[in-house]
């Protein structure tokens, strides 16, 4: 007959072997959470980001717009094509360029140019752009995504690297001061 | 013969002791009333998911979850494999199928009071069902994995970044990288395959636990209110008054409804076939037009009709409202009347969402807010239109096609939906007002200042000019009109 107050021995070591169980669970999760969330601390300080080419300067004529594809920086063995990503490249003047996503900022379905019109249009919901990638009409709240871009060597490089997103850093990188700016 | 198979029967069950338990849940009394062929959605929902596990399996045969040749072995399993084709078929109608009857059940059990006292919890339990359900539809879409997949997630993603500080982070957890690649489809098999069916798994036990447990809801009778208090009593006199075994007084309508079930899933799998894949999922083929399957095209249809402010905090907090008062509900209107004849409210609300599901998905299947991203080089203008017009509104009429008006408006009922229809455009807008609006744009029409030269602005105009029905003169502005007279008659 167990009294209320004590505790028995059996009892005792049913609580340390739950403890016990207890104490190991805690340390194999710390392995298991980190595992599960390393998708999102290896991109930690935009570390997904890199320079990639688009193509020679050459490719694209003055005042025109054209598709190009680059291969994503960050690449598994198993990724097959969905590593090869494409981009419209709008060549405003000599070495002045836009580089736009071509995921629209509604909800990321792949927008079409149409020269004619001068007019980016997308085929899911009906954003359209203007040629210099500012929203026209339709749902999106805001232009297209712009990738950063430097003119190397005769090559147009971007920097990219993540699915452009409203959350991603394509979002925000482009059309930012530079914090030291005057 | 007989008595081998008894002897045998006799041995398991003195070790596995189950004879008794079965023989005791496939007999117990049901309120007579209840053998109706109303009953039969929650055990056709579990036959038909018993299906997607068989055929589930028999995918995963061939099936290769990579992102490099996920699409190869589907069109493997379409094309090489014996019968494979099939299987894909039965699978695909099957969800489809599971999805509808599971809706079915669920509008049931709600206009029949069954979520009332004292099966909340069964109803709770069968709401998180549907959300599997509906987890299975969405991950199994994206394992077929073709275009329309890839741009479906690419969605998933820009709907999960809108998630405020968090966004990025929750992206990259569902995508598992920073974009939509090989970790992205493993672990959409995994969900769709283990976590996913295994969490269904244990919830279908509870559920049926507890349909047995607490009996099933008897026919609702209107004026008959459930009282906490004296339910349970009234439930069992009830099922010893006027109660039949189960099996097999109700369960031969269960079996009848299931087996026509699984034939309807085959008869559309033998007719209709597998579903795509659509082209291969490489992002650099930006000429394709994503949509999402059936039970989600009401949803497509909403984000395209939502004002653009609303959008986030609708697609963020609408789920969780949904989601809440569903749960809510048993607490809500826990007691009382269960027949749907005294519940008006119930019926309404039951009418309102289907009919809303409904037109959504109608208006899905025709998308009026895309472009036709075709019409200007696939759609002529109409012949009668051009019939006796001059050379300048014949070369409107050329810059209308040539600078994808016609993708937006339609003329002689061919081209986009995005715009107002332009017949009879000359009657509602004047000359001035029409070049108004094509140099600024407004109301939802980008701006052509910048892409149309003042000759290609004013043969354009006077093209519009001539579209209005015959019989009804231009509209044309009054005040300009009189001046214009009283300055001819003054000359």
């Amino acid at each position: 007959m167990s009294n209320e107050n004590t505790i028995s021995r059996r009892g005792l070591f049913m609580k340390m072997g739950i403890l016990f169980n207890g104490l190991v669970a805690a340390a194999l999760a710390v392995p298991v959470v980190r595992f599960l969330l390393s998708s999102i601390t290896s991109g930690r300080a935009n570390a997904y980001l890199s320079w990639v080419s688009v193509g020679s300067v050459t490719e694209f004529p003055e005042g025109e717009t054209r598709l190009a594809t680059f291969r994503n920086p960050y690449v598994t063995p198993t990724d097959g094509t969905t590593v090869d990503t494409a981009c419209w490249v709008r060549r405003v003047a000599g070495d002045q360029f836009q580089v736009f996503a071509v995921n629209c900022a509604h909800l990321g379905c792949p927008v079409r140019w149409f020269p004619q019109s001068g007019l980016f249009m997308c085929p899911c919901h009906g954003g359209a752009y203007y040629r210099d990638g500012s929203r026209a009409s339709g749902p999106p709240e805001r232009g297209l995504f712009e990738y950063p871009y430097k003119v190397e060597g005769g090559l147009v490089t971007i920097q990219a690297g993540e699915l452009p997103t409203p959350g991603s850093p394509t979002a925000s990188l482009v059309g930012k001061k530079p914090p030291c700016a005057a | 013969m007989r008595r081998l198979i008894t002897h045998l029967g006799a041995w398991f069950d003195r070790r596995l002791q189950l004879a008794a338990p079965i023989r005791e849940a496939a007999e117990h009394p049901v309120p007579r009333n209840t053998a109706s062929w109303w009953y039969v959605f929650g055990s056709a929902a579990l036959v038909v998911f018993l299906l997607q596990l068989v055929t589930g399996i028999l995918l995963a045969l061939i099936y290769v979850p990579s992102a490099s040749e996920a699409w190869s072995s589907l069109q493997a399993l379409n094309h090489d494999v014996t019968l494979g084709w099939f299987i894909r078929a039965l699978h695909g109608w099957g969800s489809n199928f599971m999805v509808a009857i599971v809706l079915i059940h669920m509008v049931q059990v709600f206009l029949f009071g069954a979520y009332k006292f004292p099966r909340e919890l069964t109803w709770i339990v069968g709401v998180f069902l549907l959300l599997m359900t509906l987890g299975m539809a969405f991950t199994g879409q994206v394992l077929r994995f073709d275009q329309d997949a890839y741009w479906g997630l690419g969605i998933g993603a820009s709907i999960a970044s809108r998630v405020p500080i968090l966004g990025g982070s929750i992206v990259k957890m569902m995508l598992g990288g920073p974009i939509i690649a090989g970790a992205t489809l493993s672990r959409f098999f995994a969900l769709h395959v283990f976590v996913i069916p295994g969490t269904l798994i244990g919830l279908v036990g509870l559920h049926l636990l507890m349909v047995l447990k607490l009996g099933i809801n008897e026919w609702p009778m209107p004026g008959r209110l459930v009282k906490r208090a004296s339910y349970a009593n009234e439930y069992h006199e009830l099922t010893k008054k006027d109660g039949a075994p189960f099996v097999p007084y109700a369960v031969w309508k269960d079996l009848f409804f299931a087996a026509f079930i699984l034939l309807a899933v085959a008869a559309c799998a033998l007719y209709f076939g597998p579903f795509g894949p659509t082209g291969r999922p490489d992002p650099t083929i930006i000429q394709t037009v994503p949509k999402p399957d059936y039970f989600f095209l009401w949803l497509y249809a909403l984000l395209s009709l939502l004002p653009p402010s609303m959008e986030t905090p609708a697609l963020l907090i609408g789920p969780v409202i949904a989601i809440g008062v569903l749960v809510l509900l048993p607490f809500l209107s826990g007691e009382g009347e269960k027949s749907w004849r005294r519940r008006p409210i119930a019926v309404l609300t039951v009418l309102l969402i289907a009919i809303t599901l409904g037109t959504f998905t109608h208006l899905a299947g025709f998308t009026p807010w895309s472009p036709h991203m075709n019409a200007w080089s696939g759609d002529p203008v109409p012949e009668k239109v051009l019939h006796g017009t001059t050379a300048l509104q014949r070369q409107g009429a050329l810059v209308f096609q040539a600078k994808q008006c016609r993708n937006c408006h339609s003329i002689g009922e061919s081209g986009g939906q995005r715009g107002p229809t332009l017949d009879g455009v000359a009657v509602r807008l004047t000359e001035d007002q029409l070049i108004r609006q094509v140099i600024q744009g407004g109301g939802n029409m980008p701006a052509y200042g910048n892409n149309l030269s003042p000759a290609e602005t004013t043969a354009l105009v006077a093209f519009l000019e001539t579209l209005h029905p015959v019989g009804q003169t231009p509209a044309h502005n009054a005040a300009i009109g009189e001046a214009r007279e009283k300055s001819a008659s003054s000359r």
